[in-house]
């Protein structure tokens, strides 16, 4: 790999596509024929349909059908999973006339313009049989149970509850209300049945080949007869990563039509339809001596689910090993409520479990009057206190310090309500962020050509982050050729398999792939050199002139080796922030941000750095203000557009400062990189708090963190 | 589903039957054909649905486009579904994010708050009008330059905005420019790269 890649500052390689509005999106593909779907959602959150009119939606001009469970096409993983759980345990659309969440698509409209299937959509009266509903988290928390696979979120190091026997204890509870990813494009997708057989779809997904499987899953038809493309993903934030009832819909109802359907679902039903983050309520129990030594920690943990699926996630995780106490017991349970099924929202579980625990961290680390770093430091785990073993790379300590100069931290007092601007309370805070480095098993096509231009493919997928712009830089760093004759393609399901973009993997996983297929290509090259009487340092275009080929190629399978068992391999954040309290108003403003990244090498120092401040973005939003509100009388969320549920825009954001550590990890992958999604939001939303706690006084344990709570 | 052929039943919507138990010849002195095709079920939907339809002459990135379109369209499906210009995205179809922010007669405008046949002979400017053949618009360069985006779906609206923005007279201070670009919701969180940009290109001093 070439050194000092930081000061590398390659720009996009999609960039002028993206900035002249070349870039296609699923829903900008035009076929002859186009039709187009509107959905019917539920008005009742829970109950049966007696019946549905659809008379006049079908007399209405230019609609082709009304799908609904009444008449829809035959769907064989449907009918054969009646007696197991349906493809990938989710709710069967348009299958039976039961109701399990307001907003469940009813039917679907299908008509040949946008319009008049949105008319007839109106047209369309459905008639119900109510039953009682459950969407209210604190009504129903008794009813939480243990997942059926509960993994390993029940933990004991050490003695249970041991916190509870020491010195200076902290014990509180922490809420998380469920969130919605929003990413700025709808979902939906646009698919054809090019025969009676084989389908072509155009879709927003996180994994082509996820999709693809699902798809065939369902339909009951072979893999190679499911076309997915999905170059252009805009945005997803996890709510990408499964194939959603919604997409089957399109696909049944193309089926049905015999045209290409398209559907663009609208803002109110990306509240409800793909997906969530989950309410969450914790509970943290610390017990530390008087010198700081933690001696216990506890973290319960209660996450949201709906009626028809168990949602799982890693809240509890990051608490059994961040800091080295002896005694450490977890437990995570779900409750179902007649919603929709959630699906992890970036940094998943652990973003919810970072706000408790690292909350909790700074309210200890108060109540022992010592600073909220030099408490980190003295239950600094060198080593991973759950696995008992070395992790891959750890550079934590050095990025306290890093950020905390950075920030100005020594402006920071101890005792809260110390500094202030005017009528506004200057407050600073920390907190650490980790998420699992995995890395998966990915293969990458290379041809290189005579002329020097290099083609990889590989089924990964680039929801924003840049992948083909890091995987170009993968590429150049082994062999030499320059970018811009490097052309990555991905988001094509007939392309040679990797795994959907989740779970910060695609760095290590693709690009691992790309390393050893452009290894291998070089060590082709040069054996052709020698062959010939040939340098490897000779042109390309005569060692293959010698040998009469145009190009070489490779197809190269890549799968982690043992490290993966001998180490612990995390990434790691430290966010630092700034807050600015107005005493009246109780309204917080994020004055300054300092995020350090200790995730190994940097391959892609641009995109890199764009992702980190992308993450401080959004936990500004679940700090402050994202909250997706139901009206527990009706089930039905109430704030679900973009002037009622607040994302951050840009006069919300400060300058952003990102720091990596930028050391290579000698045991994740080839390029000793780590991935960043995930840990560029987690933690955030606690560091906010405790600066807020610092500015105030007041420790707000319940996001977000909105003025009333202040003031209250 | 029923069989629209075989189907004569009387039409239940309150505005049909009131057309239909009114004087006939009144009803036909003053009532637009539009309404008249909805009246009558056996008027050839083909035909009917050029009634439906009105005229409409546009500007759109320079090029003349004499069209004939519902009124009901909004000015950013009539971009993205008739004229296949893409580059201006559905983001909330509500004026709440700014997806869809393009240029009408060089004003900033959501366009899917605006109904297309509004803009009889007006000139719109879209993303794909920006670039000057293969010369990218200064602001379009500084957006890769300063890596204003990520998944991309905001930015062609962030970048109307934004050289609106600068022609107006907003782009003076960071503390400006992010109030007067905070119509654009950018979820990947580029708002930081977004100012630099767009800061950059103000102090440049060209035309934009």
């Amino acid at each position: 790999m070439k050194n000092s890649l930081l000061k590398d500052d390659t720009d996009r390689v999609d960039g002028i596509d993206k900035v002249t509005g070349k870039a296609k999106y699923f829903a900008e593909y035009q076929l002859p024929g186009i039709t187009y779907g509107v959905l019917v959602p539920s008005t009742i959150t829970k109950g049966t349909i007696t019946g549905i009119d659809s008379k006049a939606a079908e007399r209405a001009p230019g609609v082709l059908a009304v799908v609904s469970h009444l008449n829809r096409p035959e769907v064989k993983g449907y009918e054969a999973s009646n007696t197991k759980p349906v493809p990938n345990g989710t709710l069967k659309i348009f299958y039976t006339d039961k109701i399990a969440f307001n907003g469940q698509p009813v039917a679907m409209v299908v008509a040949d313009t946008y319009e008049r299937a949105v008319y007839a959509a109106a047209l369309v009266k459905v008639s119900y049989n109510k039953e009682i509903h459950a969407t209210d988290f604190d009504e129903n928390i008794s009813k939480a149970k243990p997942p059926r696979n509960p993994s390993s979120a029940f933990y004991v190091r050490g003695e249970a509850e041991a916190y509870k026997n020491s010195a200076v204890t902290i014990e509180q509870e922490y809420i998380l209300p469920t969130e919605t990813h929003n990413p700025m494009e709808l979902h939906g997708m646009l698919a054809h049945w090019d025969t009676e057989n084989r389908v072509t779809v155009y879709a927003k997904t996180q994994g082509v080949k996820a999709t693809q499987n699902t798809i065939s899953s369902t339909f009951m038809i072979p893999m190679e007869n499911v076309q997915v493309n999905s170059e252009f993903v805009g945005g997803g934030f996890g709510m990408a990563l499964r194939t959603w009832p919604v997409e089957i819909a399109v696909v049944m109802a193309a089926k049905k039509v015999k045209r290409p359907v398209k559907l663009v679902i609208t803002r109110d039903q990306m509240f409800t339809l793909v997906g969530h983050r989950p309410h969450a309520w914790q509970k943290i129990g610390l017990g530390a001596d008087q010198d700081g030594v933690l001696k216990g920690i506890t973290h319960h943990a209660i996450g949201q689910t709906s009626s028809y699926e168990d949602f799982t996630e890693n809240i509890v995780n990051m608490t059994k090993f961040m800091y080295k106490s002896p005694n450490v017991n977890t437990s995570y349970k779900i409750l179902p409520l007649d919603v929709g099924t959630p699906i992890w929202m970036r940094g998943p579980g652990e973003a919810t479990g970072a706000f408790a625990l690292e909350s909790a961290m700074d309210e200890m680390a108060h109540a022992l009057k010592m600073d909220p770093i030099a408490f980190r430091l003295k239950n600094y785990a060198e080593t991973d206190p759950e696995k008992n073993r070395p992790f891959s790379s750890k550079y934590v300590d050095e990025a306290y310090k890093l950020g905390a100069d950075k920030l100005g931290w020594s402006k920071r007092k101890n005792e809260p309500r110390q500094n202030k601007e005017g009528q506004w309370l200057v407050g600073y805070g920390m907190s650490t962020g980790v998420f699992s480095a995995g890395r998966g098993k990915a293969t990458v096509r290379g041809v290189w050509y005579a002329d020097g231009r290099l083609l990889l493919q590989s089924a990964s997928s680039d929801i924003g982050p840049g992948t083909g712009t890091g995987m170009v830089q993968v590429a150049h760093g082994v062999l030499g050729v320059p970018v811009n004759k490097i052309t990555f393609e991905l988001g094509d399901s007939s392309l040679p398999p990797a795994p959907s973009q989740g779970g910060s993997a695609t760095m290590s996983t693709v690009g691992s792939a790309v390393h050893d297929a452009c290894t291998a290509l070089k060590n082709n090259l040069a054996e052709l050199a020698a062959n010939s009487g040939m340098s490897v340092t000779d042109p390309i275009a005569e060692i293959l002139k010698k040998n009469n080929l145009p190009s070489i190629e490779v197809t190269k399978e890549s799968s982690p080796g043992n490290d993966q068992s001998k180490y612990s391999m995390y990434s790691f954040s430290i966010h630092f922030v700034e807050v600015k309290v107005h005493e009246l108003t109780g309204v917080v403003k994020v004055s300054k941000i300092v995020s350090v990244g200790d995730s190994g090498k940097i391959v892609s120092p641009k995109t890199a750095r764009s992702q980190m401040v992308g993450g401080a973005v959004g936990g500004i939003g679940m700090a402050l203000t994202e909250e997706s509100v139901i009206d527990h009388r009706y089930g039905k969320f109430i704030n679900n557009n973009f002037a009622d549920y607040h994302v951050p825009v840009n006069a919300d954001v400060p300058d952003i400062d990102v720091i990596f550590i930028n050391k290579p990890d000698p045991y994740t992958n080839p390029m000793g990189a780590k991935g960043m999604g995930e840990i560029a939001l987690i933690g955030f939303s606690a560091a906010v708090a405790n600066a807020v706690f610092n500015a105030t006084g007041k420790r707000i344990r319940t996001l977000p963190i909105t003025p009333d709570k202040i003031l209250s | 589903m029923a069989d629209k052929k075989t189907n004569n039943c009387p039409e239940k919507d309150s505005r049909r039957d009131f057309l239909k138990q009114s004087t006939l010849y009144t009803a036909l002195a003053l009532t637009p054909v539009t309404v008249l095709k909805a009246a009558d079920k056996k008027v050839d939907e083909r035909f009917a649905a050029l009634f439906e339809k009105i005229p409409l002459t546009l500007n759109v990135n320079g090029s003349k486009h004499a069209l004939s379109i519902e009124p009901r369209v909004t000015l950013l499906d009539l971009l993205r579904e008739e004229l296949q210009l893409t580059g201006t995205k559905k983001g909330c179809d509500h004026g709440q994010c700014g997806a869809c922010t393009v240029h009408v007669d060089g004003v900033r405008v959501n366009s899917c708050l605006s109904l297309a046949v509004m803009n009889e002979g007006k000139s719109i400017t879209t993303i794909e009008g920006l670039a000057t053949g293969d010369t990218l618009h200064p602001m379009q360069a500084a957006f890769i330059k300063h890596d204003g985006f990520q998944c991309g779906y905001c930015t062609p609206g962030q970048i109307m905005s934004a050289v609106a923005c600068v022609r107006e007279g907003h782009a003076k201070s960071k503390a400006d420019i992010r109030e007067y670009m905070s119509g654009n919701i950018c979820r990947c969180g580029a708002y930081p790269n977004i100012v630099d940009a767009i800061e950059e290109v103000q102090k440049s001093g060209g035309t934009v």
